[in-house]
């Protein structure tokens, strides 16, 4: 066991699947010399050679373009997106073709290309670097999409998301790229929890509390900071996002009766609806009290002076928590 | 010397399509790096009329700029701006091009043109707000004609063509201008604006600055050939200037912007430049870039080159050095003074303007989160990422 950094975790993993596979090859602007923005990629340019590791020109609908023509070709393209925010140029790319071209084909052709996407806020920004896109992405069938919430996972799940050989949008929550956590590795990914499970935290008898990405830590903290009060959360980090895997959520609130979902991107048409639907339709005789919504809202991504009134917090997810459970709120007294 | 340059109204105009340079010059250059002024049979006439006054005017300019620069970069350093992207470097490319604007003319730049944004005449404090995280922009786009920065590579380039259809439309003589870098030249907006602008023939200018990095990048890898060559495929005459020589970028876009106003099409300059500085403060060039490089181009540099020329003409006098410092220094002044004074944000401020009309949706969120933020005595507590129950 090592300590790492989530960015030195996800470099680990990028170097293990270069060295296991002659066919990965990543691409992205400044991932080479500079080792990204981020230094995700540092040093994997020197040891592996600018064939493996390169750094494209400015062009992001090229970057995934290109890769889709790579896969046709055998390879496992990785590709780096420097932002969220820029993402969007590519986006024809990955929601036309990347994500279609296995039903297109009839299963001929195979499109193994990951896509890392530094996501989420947090980190003090100017416009489009603090972007939660993931739900364009959840919409669109054929593509996988996971996020990690600790080094562990950060290690493991880029492995896995490389080795699939459905495209994988992994998002990777870059206000925590500098938290240091425990890393195995000499984890086998093949043996460890696939990429599409989610993950039961902690162990909650009042209210089932899903999360996934950079809020997992926030959610932990809030459900310690309930337990002072007495109160048990049972916190699910969901992991993948598409797929979800909806068995150890539904088997959660069975037992607590009361869900909240959690995330930075705004509420509508947001994956907490999606979550908060299933759920009630699957568990609709054990809920104690209608789903609630800890989100971003429903606007552009603030400016960084103000992102964290944006962002919910621990104090605003125990304010979900208190609405679930029906207990002194900041919305008690209103009716719907 | 004014915002409000006219040009060249009724005078003769030589017609010049392609490049500029004569045969085995690489570039249209007016005024040498050691401050030489060097004649060109074609280009003097499109600043025939700098008068002395002016050319100090111009140096007086950079030397403003530079020290806005220097400045924002403490602040930032002192914890006042989240990010500043230097354009150190880039002094004459921007003078050069911004002072040949005319006030009705649009710009649509980067996020690095703060230098073309001071020859519009923005507000000081304005040029701060998006890099201090108080605003998602600086200043009402239509009180100094020009977008508010762009970050997204290259968007800008499309948003300047369209401006430009509108002008063409409204059959005014008007022009658009857009910055871009040598990074942009690759992204697809880039290429589709060019296809646009020929094919309608609109008053456009593709101003690119080749300072030789995308953030690590150099730009050999956008590029094959000579980013002004790539114009001519889609049709589009370009001119490869000295981008480190004010009066070379002066009669490149003069030239161009001329063109466009009497119905001559887009024209794309090149500007090939340096920058010196790292790509934003956040960024580490030391990574990426060898020392020599920047001092072959620290013996470019754009100011010392038009010091160079003011003093053969006699003119950079101590009272000129005197007066123009004294104006850089009460500039960074009224910089430092507006970022630290500027007001913060108020934590409702989110949800204005999402929608041009209110509407229940958003109201109702907004609502709840006034509410909750009621809930705490201190509003404060509410919003660090940990607080505390
Ligand atoms: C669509 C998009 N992709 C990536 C980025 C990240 N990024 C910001 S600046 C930059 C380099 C731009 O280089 P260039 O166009 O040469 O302009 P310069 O910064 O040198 O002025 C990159 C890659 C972005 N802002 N937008």
């Amino acid at each position: 066991m090592t300590q790492l950094t989530f960015a030195r975790a996800i470099n680990a993993g990028l170097r293990k699947s270069l060295e296991n596979d002659s066919k990965v090859v990543l691409l992205g602007e400044d991932i080479g010399t500079l080792g990204g923005v981020f230094r995700v990629t540092d040093g994997l340019q020197k040891d592996f050679g600018t064939h493996r590791v390169v750094d494209t020109p400015l062009a992001e609908s090229a970057i995934v373009g290109t890769a889709v023509g790579l896969a046709y070709r055998g390879y496992r393209p990785v590709v780096e997106i420097q932002f969220d925010g820029f993402i969007y140029p590519a986006f024809d790319q990955i929601v036309s073709q990347v994500a279609k071209l296995h039903y297109r084909t009839l299963g001929a052709v195979k499109m193994p290309i990951t896509i890392r996407v530094p996501f989420g806020g947090g980190i003090g920004s100017p416009e489009h670097h603090s972007e939660s896109p993931e739900a364009y992405f959840t919409h669109t069938s054929g593509l996988r999409v996971v996020t990690v919430a600790n080094p562990q996972d950060a290690y493991t799940v880029i492995q896995q998301a490389i080795s699939c050989d459905d495209p994988v949008l992994y998002f990777e929550p870059k206000r925590r790229y500098h938290d240091k956590g425990e890393v195995d590795e000499s984890v086998d990914p093949a043996k460890a929890l696939p990429m599409d499970k989610a993950r039961v935290l902690t162990d909650g008898s009042d209210v089932t509390l899903v999360a996934y990405g950079p809020l997992v830590k926030t959610a932990l903290d809030a459900a310690s900071a309930a337990a002072d009060e007495g109160i048990s959360i049972e916190v699910i980090d969901l992991r993948s996002l598409a797929p979800v895997d909806y068995e150890p959520v539904v088997a959660s609130v069975r037992k607590t009766g009361r869900l909240v979902v959690t995330h930075e991107a705004g509420q509508s048409g947001g994956l907490g609806a999606e979550v908060a639907a299933s759920i009630t339709e699957r568990c609709f005789y054990h809920l104690e009290a209608a789903p609630v919504r800890v989100t971003g809202f429903d606007i552009p991504y603030p400016y960084s002076k103000l992102e964290m009134h944006h962002l919910p917090g621990l104090d605003r997810i125990l304010d979900g928590v208190d609405r679930a459970l029906g207990r002194p709120n900041s919305l008690s007294g209103l009716e719907g | 010397m004014s915002t409000d340059e006219t040009g060249h109204g009724g005078a003769q105009t030589p017609e010049s399509a392609g490049n500029p340079g004569t045969p085995g010059q690489e570039f249209l250059q007016l005024i040498t790096p050691a401050g030489e002024r060097i004649s060109h049979p074609e280009f003097d006439f499109w600043v025939r009329d700098i008068t002395d006054e002016q050319l100090c005017s111009l140096f007086e300019d950079m030397t403003v700029i530079r020290r806005i620069d220097v400045e924002a970069t403490a602040l930032q350093r002192q914890g006042e701006l989240a990010l500043w992207p230097p354009l150190l470097g880039q002094e004459a490319a921007q003078i050069g091009s911004g002072r040949s604007l005319r006030a009705d003319d649009f710009v649509f730049s980067s996020y690095r043109e703060n230098g073309v944004a001071y020859c519009r005449g923005v507000d000081l404090t304005d040029l701060l707000r998006v890099w201090r995280g108080n605003a998602s922009g600086g200043w009402d786009p239509y009180s100094i004609n020009m977008a508010t920065p762009q970050i997204i590579i290259g968007a800008q380039t499309l948003h300047a063509t369209g401006y430009a259809m509108g002008i063409q439309n409204d059959g005014a003589d008007a022009a658009a201008i857009t910055y871009f870098g040598d990074g942009a030249t690759s992204e697809g907006d880039v290429s589709e604006a060019m296809v646009f602008a020929a094919s309608f023939q609109v008053p456009v200018v593709f101003f690119c600055t080749n300072n030789h990095w995308a953030i690590s990048e150099p730009v050999r890898l956008q590029s094959h050939i000579q980013l002004a060559d790539r114009a001519a495929g889609f049709g589009i005459p370009s001119l490869r200037v000295d981008g480190n020589d004010v009066l070379a970028v002066m009669a490149a876009t003069r030239l161009a912007l001329d063109r466009a106003r009497r119905g001559g099409g887009p024209t794309f300059i090149e500007a090939v430049s340096y920058r010196m500085g790292p790509h934003t403060t956040a960024d580490d060039p030391t990574r990426y870039r060898d020392a020599n490089e920047l001092e072959d181009w620290a013996a470019k540099d754009p100011i010392s080159r038009l010091a160079g020329l003011l003093d053969r003409k006699g003119l950079l006098s101590p009272e000129l050095q005197q007066q123009v410092k004294d104006k850089a220094n009460a500039v960074a002044a009224e910089v430092r003074r507006g970022c630290t004074t500027m007001p913060n944000p108020q934590p409702m401020d989110i949800f204005k303007h999402v929608y041009s009309t209110p509407n229940s949706w958003l109201e109702r969120q907004q609502d709840h989160y006034a509410r909750y933020l009621a809930s705490f005595g201190d509003p404060a507590g509410a919003v660090s990422e940990e607080g505390a129950r």
